[in-house]
Order: structure tokens, then sequence, then C-alpha cells
């Protein structure tokens, strides 16, 4: 379809507005569950100086316990128990594998979250199969919020926004206000001194890795439902919670914010720029004839940059400032 | 009840291949005061962490009568000894009140010390509580670490270096305040380098040669004794 001269003029704005509103909003969505995962992953580096790669991998156990949950009994009680079955996993993890490992150096805790990715993998196809499974919106939260330029909102976005947020607030109280909190916080600096006052380092430790997984758990069940539960969900995340936690500077809890925030919305415009682009360029009549492959070419470079730019960030800002935005140590 | 506070026989530390301790032996008895003197890298702050258990030890460390090695520092502490590192360690992103409280081992715990003690002792940690504790000054860190690990209740203190980089009257305030800790019944064993500190402050002093004693006296003995000072103290 041809656009006419009156489309183009009422294309201009109110599509633009729209654009930017829903990117705004659908950015801070996908940031902050980036910072669900992002925070616990930052937390137990902070503390125990493992990068657990396998974080990504109890987000997806997140999403298919919260499935199996909610097909016995209801998404409601899922939201509850499949974050504390996944944060016990994490317990038993950092117990029985990398406490034991732990004398052998920061390179063999690493290797066994990586071999952890795997079997996890493995046992979830084993468990729930290889097609996606239909973890579903509950029909309560499923509606429409509100319409903004015949754009739809739905309901269970908000949710999830809305319990992200829950999440950071309680994550700042149990830090900033609690003596476990402030426990915590020490150790972020000096484990060994936290030990030497009489504290149970250990303990504090296996703590920090169930809360961490425990909270890649919720998000897991959050979004399991929002996009698919299928068994190549933690190889999808994982790399760029990993890029999120670099970036905002490793174990630093504002700086995971900042992070995620920044990625979310980057990620979102990214990709929305890039529609209205084309849109733009259809307008103006470069569309289907004879400029299309001016158009294409446009529609493969932008979103190839989308989906490069928080490596991309990654990358420079490793170059330029190795701690990341708010990173403590250098590495 | 045993005699002793502390006492450490034949003991061994390994950094890797490197054998740093070479068979140690000294005691502190309650209430003393006993330094442990010697040049840079002979193995003092070593041993301060094999007996916290921060380095493995391999020997006979008896604390209060009962054997603390091999446990994990967090159970020493709580046996009761403290333990003020040379690199001073103070929680970065901790006001200095929540330094002074992540020494004490439980909430409200009943010590024999308190953050009003700390205050009433160093006045500038209550005018500077609620800052971010690297912000303080040196001098006013060092204050800061011992209290925090007096906050914990120990029956012996191991204080590692404190007067490195303080300006003489800081120097002389730590001293008064190592006198006014033991006049409290605490146990102190001191780590220096700095001569004068140790001869005005010890009831007994020690001198570490290559991962093991060579020296063994009074202040006066030590004072007395040029050939010791001239060997393995004077730089
Ligand atoms: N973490 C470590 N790794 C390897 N060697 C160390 C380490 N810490 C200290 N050393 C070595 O052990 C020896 C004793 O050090 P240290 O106990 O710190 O001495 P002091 O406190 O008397 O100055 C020194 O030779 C030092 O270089
Ligand atoms: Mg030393």
């Amino acid at each position: 379809m041809r656009p006419t001269l009156s489309h183009f003029a009422v294309a201009g704005s109110p599509v633009m507005l729209e654009s930017i509103v829903f990117s705004v909003l659908n950015g801070l969505l996908y940031g902050m569950l980036l910072f669900m995962l992002a925070s616990g992953l930052t937390l137990i580096f902070g503390m125990m100086g493992v990068l657990n790669f396998a974080h990504a991998s109890f987000y997806m156990l997140g999403a298919y316990c919260a499935y199996t949950i909610s097909s016995y009994t209801n998404f409601w009680v899922a939201l509850i128990l499949a974050p504390l079955f996944v944060g016990f996993l994490g317990a038993l993890t950092e117990r029985f594998g990398l406490r034991n490992v732990h004398k052998h150096g920061h390179v063999a805790e690493l290797l066994l979250t990586f071999g952890l990715v795997y079997v996890i993998d493995e046992l979830v196809v084993l468990i729930w199969g290889q097609i996606p499974v239909n973890y579903a919106i509950p029909p309560s939260l499923d509606f429409t919020l509100f319409t903004l330029f015949g754009t739809s909102f739905p309901a269970y976005r908000a949710f999830i926004l809305f319990v992200a947020i829950a999440m950071f607030g309680a994550i700042y109280l149990l830090l900033v206000r609690t003596r476990v909190g402030m426990i915590i916080r020490a150790a972020l600096s000096h484990p060994e001194m936290v030990g030497a006052l009489g504290h149970d380092v250990p303990r504090i430790f296996t703590l920090v890795f169930a809360f961490g997984t425990g909270l890649a758990g919720l998000a897991g069940v959050m979004a399991g439902n929002y996009y698919i539960t299928e068994p190549g969900m933690a190889f999808s995340m994982g790399p760029i919670v990993f890029v999120v936690v670099v970036f905002g500077g490793l174990g630093s809890l504002g700086g995971a914010l900042a992070a995620s925030l920044i990625i979310g919305l980057v990620t979102t415009f990214a990709v929305s720029l890039n529609y209205s682009i084309a849109d733009l360029l259809a307008a103006v009549g470069l569309g289907l004839d004879g400029a299309n492959i001016a158009g294409g070419l446009a529609h493969i470079d932008l979103s190839r940059i989308g989906q490069m730019l928080p490596y991309l960030m990654m990358v420079l800002i490793l170059i330029f400032r190795p701690r990341g935005l708010m990173g403590a140590r250098e590495s | 009840m045993s005699a002793n506070m502390l006492e450490v026989k034949d003991l061994h530390a390994y950094y890797g291949k490197s054998h740093v301790l070479q068979g140690v032996d000294f005691k502190v008895g309650r209430g003393e005061i006993v330094s442990l003197l010697g040049r840079n890298g002979v193995g003092r702050s070593t041993t301060c962490k094999a007996i916290m258990g921060l380095v493995a030890p391999h020997g006979t460390i008896e604390f209060d009568g009962e054997s603390v090695a091999g446990l994990k520092s967090h159970q020493v502490a709580r046996r009761g000894i403290g333990y003020v590192p040379e690199d001073r360690l103070i929680f970065s992103g901790l006001t200095t009140r929540e330094n002074l409280e992540m020494g004490a081992k439980k909430v409200g715990a009943k010590t024999g010390w308190s953050l009003q003690d700390a205050y009433e002792l160093f006045p500038r940690l209550s005018e500077r509580a609620d800052v971010k504790a690297d912000l303080l000054s040196g001098g006013e860190q060092q204050m800061l670490t011992m209290c925090r690990t007096l906050m914990g209740d120990p029956k012996l203190i191991m204080i590692d270096e404190p007067t490195e980089g303080l300006a003489p009257q800081i120097v002389s305030q730590v001293g008064d305040f190592l006198l006014a800790i033991a006049d409290k019944g605490i146990s102190v064993l001191l780590v220096e380098q700095r001569l004068s500190i140790a001869m005005r402050v010890s009831h007994r002093v020690y001198v570490m040669g290559h991962g093991r004693i060579v020296f063994e006296g009074t202040p006066a003995d030590l004072e007395a004794d040029d050939s010791v000072r001239r060997e393995w103290l004077e730089v």
C-alpha cells in the first residue's frame, strides 16, 4: 500500500511518540527482568569471587518449576514455591559443590558452575522434553491494562514491573536496614575479616547463593510465561546477564541496576528505532517497490546492531573503564 | 585454669612451597602485654594469621587451655581471640558505626565493650559515626579497627603494626589505648617494628628472625642487649 501524503502527516508525530512511550515501558520491563538475574549474580560474585555460569540455568528451572507447580495448583502458589525451591537447589549447589572445590581456587569453582549449565540443561530436556511447555499467563492477569495510541499494554507486563520493583525495594531494605545485610555488605569488601570478627562466612555464602539463585528462579517464574519456557531459555538469557554484570561493575548492586536499565532500554530502542526507520522509509516512498533493496539493508543492519550493542558496550567498558560503571575492583 | 592465655609451640606455616614459619614458640600470660618484634618479612604477620586460622597452622596453638589449631577463623574468634590486621581492612561501604557493630558477634550481646566505650575513648569516632569509614584519616581508621575488634569482647587481642604510618602523637595515643585495655584484663599481643612503643607498654618482648624466635626477655633485657638489637632489629 502506498502511503498518501495525509497518512504520512498523521504517522509523523503520534507514531513516534507511541513508539517512544512503549519502548520506555518495555525497556524498563526488560531491564527489571535483567536486574532480577543480575542482582543475584553480582552479589554472589562480589562476595565469593565466583562468576556463576549456571545463573541463567536457575532462571530456567524457575520457569519450569512454576509450570509444573501451577499445573497442579495455580500461578500464585507457583510464584511463591518455585523461587523457594530453586533457592534451595542453589543452597545445595553451594554447600556440597562450591564449598568443596573452594580450596582449589576460583578456576575450579568456575568450571563447576560451567558443568552445571549442561547438567541442568540435560535434566530439563529429560524431565520436560525438547519442545516448549505450555506455561501460560494466569487468566486473572490476562487482560489489557490500558490502550495508548491504539496499542494495548497487557496487565501482566505491569505485574512483572511491580514484582521487580518490589523485589528491588526488598533487597535494598534487607541490605541497608538489617544486620544480615550489613554483614553481607561488609563481606563484599573483606570476607576474611568478617570471619575473623566471628561471623560464620561459609554460612553467609550459602545464604547469599541461595538468595541469588532464588531471585533468578523468581525471574524465571515471571518471564517463563511472558516469553517462552523452553530448553534454550538459559542459553539465550545467560550471556546478556553476564554483560549486564560486567558493564555495571562486578559486585555492585547499584551498577547492576543502572546497567540493567541502560541495556534494557538500549536494546528495546534499537529494535523500535529499527521499525520506525523502516516505517519512515516506507512512508517517504522507499517502501516495497523500487527501493526495496535499500530498505531491506537498513532493516537488517539496524536489527543486527541492536543485538550486538550490549556486547559492544561491554567490550568498550572493559577497555576504557575495566571496573565497570560502579564496580569496586579491577578485574 | 591454665596460667597462660595463649601458648604457641613449634608453629610452622607455608605459602605454597615457601616455609615461612619454622617452629615459633611463645606465650602470652593473662592480662599481659607481649610484643613480637622483628624486621619486615620475618613472619610476624603470618604468625597472627596462623593463630587466627587465616593461614593453615602446623603445630600447637593453645588458647585458654584448649587447642585452637585447625579451627576456622570465625570459630577462633568466638573462642575469644581478637585480631586487628596490619592492613586494617576497614569495611569501606559501611559507616563508622556499622564498622563497630560488625565487631559485635551477636545483636545486642552484653559485651565488656560498647559503642559508648569506643566513643568515650575516641570522641572522633563518635563525631564521625555516620560517615563512610573509608573517609576517615589513617589514625582514625586505626582507632576504628581496634575498637571494632574490642566490640567482640576478646580475652586476647592481637594487633599487627598499629603505628605504621602514624604521626608521633597518635602513636602515643595508641600506646595509652593498649595500656587501657590491658587494665581491663585483656591480654595483648602487639606486633611491632617500632621499638619505642613496644618498650613503653610491654611486660615482655620476643624478637623474631627468619621464621623463628631469636630473643625473649623483658624490655630492660632487650635494652641491655646491643647485639640482638643490632643483628635482628636495627635497619
Ligand atoms: N600471601 C603471601 N604469599 C606468599 N608469601 C607471603 C605472603 N605473605 C607473606 N609472605 C612472605 O612470607 C614472609 C613473612 O611475611 P610476614 O609474615 O608478612 O612478615 P612480617 O609481618 O614479619 O613483616 C615474607 O617473606 C613474605 O614475603
Ligand atoms: Mg607484617
